[in-house]
């Protein structure tokens, strides 16, 4: 079986302590994980959890099923099939000079991203979209030499009025 | 009027039909100790280490169907818990742990005695908690026990503060539970038992790999009717040793590393295997890629997590083993398997390493097999880790439902002593025979006072081989007979015993072993028995580590050895040819 990208979508509890029962089982049972992101959910006392997982299809089943085990997981799902939103935002610092800084601003302006710092040898641009904007994005502006990348890795909703 | 979080404890233990704890003090549980006599309902019994208070629960908890609860101070006390809430969590026993922390204002400022077990423990348990307001105290005790007693059951660690202890509140008992994430199956789904059912009226060749679930959920009587309605031969997993009798037709006994040959050539060739309430551990399998190569896979455990997990499955059932069997009972056909029997009876004939050969020294599967004639198998049977486990789960004849206490996922050297405890305290009118080996009974030797305390009355024996034999059978057959560290100095057992005003024999001589058994069942309290053992006597068969479970060894019979192995074990061989000059004596 081949190793492809799968995305999990966990509603936890939000107490002390999840985010460690959740890194711990991953670390404890050797899955990868790609990136995870959490943050509010519609519910109160509860958090939306964002899961990339690497592993072929029984390996993310295992996944699936351990964290279902965990008390503080209340529902978790593999929605990497069905139809997805998926979206990641990077803020990346990038360096300008006088003669760069419009050239910047085009590229920025093409992949509908914002400039949110201007410093006199800088520009810090956030940006929204999937990894692939972002990659794609990041390798133009490497040209100009980067200063530092923060991506917040990917957070993900099934498409469609189901819940 | 309001309560003391120890009072508001103690309250709820007592509502949740806590009859006895285990464990041992110290400052950061001072105020629930205080509160003890308040609590006369509560036996309390004070072990000697931690660890005692652990396996004791768990032995406990294994015979009563109840969780099993411990307490342990801060710091060391609960780290000294840890083994044993890793062995209650590796086979599925129920256990509520208690542990006192720090007060609250010094948490995370490295106090004297402080230890973050609620992290240190987040892999070995189903749930924990830290209690920060004495209000959630009750609630968080009713969930533990909750949580530790359904679906598949495990351990639960609550880590209370030792101001939490102290603070007031008034105290309700809920009423509700509250957990959203925490979901249990029980009944199997009526379509996956269709197709179950399906598969085993067409199979030729089936066998039943039966695991603990079945104690667990108490599915004897459901259990039996299975494998006799459709003649299901059963093959167990070390911890589904008393499940269904020992001594029945369909028993074939042990699979695995040390399993019984007509087992493990059973399972080899089955065109189906129906495991119940087991989990396919490494030591039962062998090698998976070679397991079972015929086999379709039904599998029927009540924790999904176990499905496909480590052998992919065809047709899974996730429930609890009674309901499902029950459900599956009514579906199933009348069978016989007559040429199928006859040829897993032929196996077993054909594998004389089964008999007890006769010898003028005193040999363990002797000592253990007189035991069982001794008490007809009306005997709680708990063991330590090693040889002596594998000789107890293949020389006692398991009649008795539940009647093998043993810890198989951790293998806790030392888990014996204390868990005899537990199982005794827990069922005083069953005799409890602990099978101990001289290694492992040094690691938790200190509750020796604990049995003479509380006149808890254990029959030991001691299997004293002077090695820590099962590594040693492993330096013999797979590191060239090189016996590294494994020759132990033993102190006098017997004198041991006497120290902790435990009457003991010793024995050395095969004629005294049925005297010894037969005095020890007479003495009213706990009674201590040091047999010394024909020193390198081995447990065969053996299925050399990532072999399949067909090639097993066996010195009786080294041609069944394939090319490959004959590479491997020709140490093995030699050592075979010494001991060729065996008779079978007593055949189970």
């Amino acid at each position: 079986m081949t190793n492809t990208e799968h995305t999990l979508v966990a509603l936890v509890e939000d107490k002390p302590g999840v985010l460690n029962r959740i890194a711990s089982l991953f670390r404890r049972r050797s899955f990868n994980i790609k990136s995870l992101a959490v943050g509010g959910s519609e519910q109160p006392g509860l958090s939306r959890m964002t899961i990339v997982a690497v592993g072929d299809s029984a390996q993310i089943e295992q996944v699936r099923k351990q964290l279902d085990k965990l008390i503080n997981v209340v529902k978790v799902s593999d929605i990497t099939e069905g139809d997805m939103v998926a979206r990641e935002l990077a803020l990346i610092k990038v360096k300008a000079t006088a003669s760069t800084r419009n050239e910047i601003m085009q590229i920025v302006d093409i992949f509908r991203a914002n400039i949110v710092d201007v410093a006199p040898g800088s520009l810090t641009v956030e940006v929204t979209g999937d990894e692939d904007k972002l990659d794609s994005l990041l390798g133009l502006l490497c040209d100009f030499g980067v200063k530092e990348v923060s991506r917040t890795g990917r957070i993900a909703l099934t498409r469609g009025s189901s819940s | 009027m309001k309560k003391t979080g120890a009072q508001i404890l103690c309250e709820s233990l007592v509502k949740e039909g806590v009859e006895v704890i285990f464990g041992i003090l110290g400052g950061a549980v001072l105020p629930i100790y205080d509160t003890f006599p308040q609590y006369p309902q509560l036996r309390h019994i004070l072990v000697r280490h931690e660890q005692g208070a652990a396996h004791a629960a768990d032995g406990y908890a294994r015979v009563t169907h109840k969780a099993g609860v411990c307490i342990a101070t801060s710091g060391p006390g609960a780290t000294n818990l840890v083994t044993g809430i890793a062995n209650a969590y590796m086979d599925s026993a129920p256990m509520v742990a208690i542990t006192g922390q720090v007060a609250k204002p010094v948490i995370g400022k490295d106090a004297f005695q402080e230890t973050d077990i609620t992290g240190i423990t987040i892999p070995i348990v189903k749930h924990n908690y830290l209690v920060t307001d004495v209000a959630e105290l009750a609630k968080t005790v009713k969930e533990a026990f909750h949580i530790a007693q359904t679906g598949r059951p495990g351990p639960v660690l609550i880590d209370i503060p030792r101001d939490v202890q102290q603070e007031q509140t008034d105290f309700v008992y809920p009423d509700k539970l509250d957990l959203p994430g925490y979901k249990v199956v029980s009944r199997g789904h009526p379509a996956q038992i269709k197709k179950a059912a399906k598969l085993i009226n067409e199979a030729e060749q089936p066998v039943i790999l039966a695991g603990r679930g079945i104690i667990i959920s108490q599915a004897y009587d459901e259990f039996k009717e299975f494998a006799e309605k459709a003649q299901l031969p059963v093959a167990h997993t070390l911890l589904g040793l008393g499940s269904f009798p020992g001594n029945h037709i369909l028993d074939l006994g042990m699979v695995g590393m040390h399993g019984t040959p007509c087992a493990n050539m059973a399972v080899q060739n089955a065109d189906l295997l129906i495991a119940v309430g087991m989990r396919f551990d490494d030591r039962a399998t062998g090698n998976t890629r070679e397991f079972a190569p015929n086999a379709r896979v039904i599998h029927i455990d009540i924790d999904p997590a176990e499905i496909g997990k480590n052998i992919p499955t065809e047709v899974p059932v996730v429930g609890d083993i009674k309901s499902v069997l029950t459900a599956l009972n009514a579906e199933i056909e009348r069978r016989e398997h007559v040429d199928w029997l006859s040829q897993i009876e032929q196996w077993g004939y054909e594998h004389p390493s089964l008999e007890i050969r006769q010898s003028d020294e005193v040999l363990p599967q002797y000592i253990v097999n007189q035991i069982y004639e001794a008490t007809q198998g009306d005997a709680l049977v708990v063991t330590g880790v090693g040889q002596n486990q594998m000789w107890a789960a293949r020389y006692f004849v398991y009649t008795k439902p539940n009647s093998l206490i043993s810890a198989g996922g951790l293998g806790p050297m030392g888990f014996e002593l204390p868990a005899a405890m537990g199982v005794k305290v827990g069922c005083p009118e069953e005799v409890v025979w602990c099978v101990a080996g001289d290694g492992g009974f040094q690691m938790t030797i200190q509750e020796l006072a604990t049995l003479t305390q509380e006149n808890i009355a254990v029959k030991i024996a001691i299997i004293n081989n002077g090695y820590l034999g099962m590594v040693r059978q492993w330096q013999e057959l797979f590191y060239g007979r090189r016996y590294v560290d494994t020759k132990l100095w033993n102190p006098d057992f017997v004198k041991i015993a006497e120290a902790y005003d435990i009457p003991g024999l010793r024995v050395t001589r095969r004629e005294d072993v049925i005297p010894a058994i037969q005095k020890a069942m007479e003495y009213p309290g706990p009674f201590l028995i040091d047999f010394l053992v024909e020193p390198e006597e081995n447990i065969y068969p053996i299925v050399p580590p990532g072999e399949s479970l067909a090639r097993f060894f066996e010195p009786s019979k080294p041609e069944v050895l394939e090319e490959n192995l004959k590479d491997q074990l020709q140490n093995a061989l030699q050592n075979a040819k010494k001991v060729k000059n065996k008779t079978p004596m007593t055949k189970k």
